[in-house]
């Protein structure tokens, strides 16, 4: 078990928590369990395509990660939104 | 003030999408002066509103957001537009899970002629509807399924469908413009389509490549006539149109124009022969020729057309108008007329064009307005 770790406004649409104790082995699998756990927060990090959104960064215990990379048991995945804007 | 009370007042409600959050103004327009207008609310502050708009029928407030960061969302709100939580996320407003593309980008939201049926245009070329006003949607399959679809192109906006025009009284009628993949008819409530592009002649292809049937069809924006449904005008890439059989075929109604490039377009709901265009210079300076923000309004079907700029910027003013940023309230000589534009200003008239007031100025970009 690994822990999917959001901030405002995913949070608001996780039940308020910033920290979430989830099954899976990579990336994809993690972030997919979490949108079945909060399914307000489904298409807001992963899209139809089922890629991270091009303004989401996601880093595996502070390296930057993509959706296959591997997640082991303790391990930490933070979501981030991208430095972008205008 | 709350819709109903804005509705009790009497006053107009605006609904103004921009770069930097959705904007609630509500006055009434006036000549000369800056009108009655002032903003009432902000929401989403900080986030693209591509689209938004009341539907009149309920009152229901819709707001398309596209976060840079989280994607295309379509929110809706029957409370206090100010208090956050009043809105609620709208469900299924997706692409089927899976597949090789992602929803992009919401560009419009029009209420159908059925109760609580409302359609939604969005890019890559996708229609969605629904039937419970507006909380749940579903894509449109059988325009979702063109065979054609592989071959359409994108124009500079992405693959836009952003006009939807119902038939008054029929919901079985409908047509739609996706840029640049052209005008799309149906007559059996969007169970099956074809095109409808004769006579559109993109001056942007060869012109022994046009193929009405295949080539990109660059359309910017068409409105259809209320009172006369067969009636449609359309903005092109290019050309102004008109259509009398309904979106079958088009002729040219440019001429008279200082340019017949632009975006938006309205037509009055009481005259068939009234429309109104917002013309830019050309597809390379987009931006109004000469400096000077005007109207441009035909009487007799576009045989002739007429600038209405009395009280607008009239020196260095070159504005940009986006297709979702002008709008119209009422009909006939009490037609209220209104435009935003990337500059951040909100234009109203209140007289069909004749006279003109600043409803707004330096709000962020202008991408829709709306008005009820």
């Amino acid at each position: 078990m690994a822990v999917v770790c959001v901030r405002a406004p995913l949070r608001a649409l996780a039940g308020g928590r910033g920290e979430h104790d989830l099954e899976g082995v990579t990336v994809v699998e993690l972030l997919r369990a979490f949108e079945a756990a909060n399914p307000d927060a489904a298409g807001w990090i992963l899209d139809e395509r089922g890629r991270i959104r091009r303004h989401i960064n996601v880093f595996v215990n502070g390296e930057r990660g993509a959706e296959g990379t591997s997640v082991g048991s303790g391990d930490r995945v933070d979501v981030i939104p991208a430095i972008t804007g205008g | 003030m709350s819709y109903l009370q804005s509705r009790e007042a009497e006053v107009t409600e605006l609904v103004v999408g921009t770069k930097k959050g959705l904007f609630l103004l509500e006055g009434e327009p006036s000549g000369g002066g800056s009108g009655t207008f002032a903003i009432a609310h902000r929401s989403f502050a900080g986030q693209p509103v591509d689209y938004a708009l009341r539907d009149p029928r309920s009152g229901r407030l819709f707001a398309a957001v596209t976060s840079p960061f989280y994607g295309p969302k379509l929110f809706f709100t029957d409370g206090d537009p100010g208090v956050e939580s009043s809105w609620q996320q709208a469900d299924g407003v997706a692409l089927p899970e899976g597949g090789d593309q992602a929803l992009e980008r919401i560009w419009v939201i029009a209420p159908g002629e059925a109760d609580a049926t409302l359609y939604m245009g969005a890019d890559p070329g996708v229609l969605f509807e629904s039937h419970d006003g507006g909380a749940s949607w579903e894509i449109n399959a059988g325009l979702w399924n063109q065979p054609s679809r592989r071959d359409w192109h994108p124009g500079g906006g992405g693959l836009c469908l952003h006009s939807i025009t119902t038939w008054p009284g029929n919901p079985e009628r409908l047509a739609v413009a996706i840029s640049a993949a052209g005008i799309w008819l149906t007559e059996d409530g969007g169970r099956t389509w074809r095109r409808g592009n004769r006579g559109l002649t993109p001056r942007y292809l060869p012109e022994a490549d046009i193929d009405p049937d295949t080539s990109a069809l660059c359309v910017h924006h068409v409105e259809r006539s209320r009172s006369r449904p067969e009636r449609m005008f359309m903005q092109f890439h290019g050309g102004v149109y008109r259509s009398d059989d309904a979106g079958e075929s088009w002729e040219q109604i440019g001429a008279g124009l200082p340019s017949d490039f632009g975006f938006p377009l309205k037509v009055d709901p009481a005259d068939p022969e009234s429309a109104y265009v917002i013309p830019l210079v050309a597809d390379m300076d987009r931006v109004m020729p000469e400096g000077r923000v005007r109207v441009y309004e035909t009487r007799d079907g576009g045989a002739s057309w007429s600038p209405r700029g009395e009280g607008l910027p009239a020196t260095h003013a070159y504005l940009t108008v986006l297709r979702q940023a002008f709008t119209s309230r009422g009909e006939g000589e009490a037609l209220e007329l209104y435009f935003g534009a990337t500059s951040g200003d909100v234009f109203a008239s209140g007289d069909a064009g004749a006279s003109w007031c600043t409803a707004a100025t330096r709000l962020p970009p202008v991408f829709s307005v709306s008005a009820t």
